[in-house]
């Protein structure tokens, strides 16, 4: 369950764990798409650090809320809308609950409706969706996670601008899922679950 | 002045504001605004600046137009944070822009706009 604690710690492990990778992500993003994937999430989870420290939200929906207005303004990319709402959709649901599994359902219905895209299109969805439903299973763990990143290696992207490349981003783990990765172990160590 | 105005939304500031003074050509009365690049001016585009760029337009229905995918993510978030009605389309950015605006000077109709619009859906 969500509280104003492991919320905030979790965003705060977020963060540090896309600065540290800030270059590996630029780098996925290198050969298949633009090459910024890195700095845009890097200047987003910044400007969120910032507002958290500024704002001190007292509530769950709070923070998230807070979260997803730096997200959309600041990362740039396709990743802010994408982030942005999962978190916005998540900020409305925790005034009816704070249960992790249905908040991050409600996240990924909203990256789906924004990036119309579907499971299995080398996405960030294709870490979202099992993460979903390994959390409402009860098996949620870091193997878990990083082998739904992993997966995307061998998809072909149709969506967003890895499409561009066709075929040859066949054999590249996508950016978006390599920072959702992230977002998740670091909820898993922020203690969300437990 | 029309009830109609043309919103552009591209990745880059340049592109843009090129497209507006294109068409701005065959549209002088047509209030057009654009929104290009991130909120820093970087490659991009911004949910906040598309917002500002509807609130801006003299339309109090606005035509949208866009160049690439996640400009149109950004359009869809804008479109949920703003009161007026915004019409987008997935159609070629240049051209598509161009045929809405010569057409709203001209005072055709929405429907018919739309129908000329259609053959240009490139996404």
């Amino acid at each position: 369950m969500l509280t104003v604690e492991n919320t905030l710690k979790w965003l705060e492990l977020f963060d540090a764990k896309i600065q540290a990778e800030k270059d590996y992500l630029s780098e996925l993003d290198t050969p298949i798409g633009d090459g910024d994937h890195g700095n845009n999430m890097s200047r987003g989870l910044l400007a969120v650090h910032d507002a958290l420290t500024k704002q001190q939200p007292t509530d769950v929906q709070g923070i998230l809320k807070t979260t997803a207005m730096m997200l959309i303004s600041k990362v740039g990319g396709a990743s802010g809308p994408l982030y942005g709402t999962a978190f916005l959709e998540m900020a409305k649901l925790s005034s009816t609950t704070l249960e992790v599994g249905p908040l991050l359902a409600a996240g990924l219905e909203g990256i789906q409706k924004r990036g119309h895209a579907q499971v299995g299109e080398k996405t960030l969805i294709d870490v979202w969706a099992p993460v979903v439903k390994a959390v409402e299973d009860g098996t949620l763990d870091v193997a878990a996670i990083e082998a739904a990143v992993e997966s995307t290696k061998d998809m072909q992207a149709t969506k967003g601008r890895a499409s561009y490349v066709g075929e040859r981003s066949i054999g590249h783990v996508d950016p978006g899922a390599a920072s959702s990765g992230y977002l998740f172990t670091t909820m898993l160590m922020a203690g969300v679950l437990s | 002045m029309s009830e109609y105005g043309v919103v552009i939304v591209s990745h880059v500031p340049e592109i843009a504001a090129g497209v507006a003074r294109l068409i701005k050509e065959v549209a002088a009365d047509v209030s057009v605004t654009t929104a290009g690049g991130t909120d820093e001016g970087g490659i991009g585009t911004s949910a906040m600046k598309i917002q500002s760029a509807f609130e801006a337009n003299a339309g109090q229905e606005l035509l949208a137009f866009y160049d690439l995918g996640s400009a149109k993510m950004n359009l869809e978030l804008a479109q949920e944070l703003t009161d007026k009605t915004v019409h987008l389309y997935d159609v070629a950015l240049i051209e598509g822009c161009y045929t809405a605006a010569a057409l709203l000077q001209a005072g055709t109709d929405l429907a018919a706009i739309e129908a000329q619009l259609a053959p240009l859906k490139i996404k």
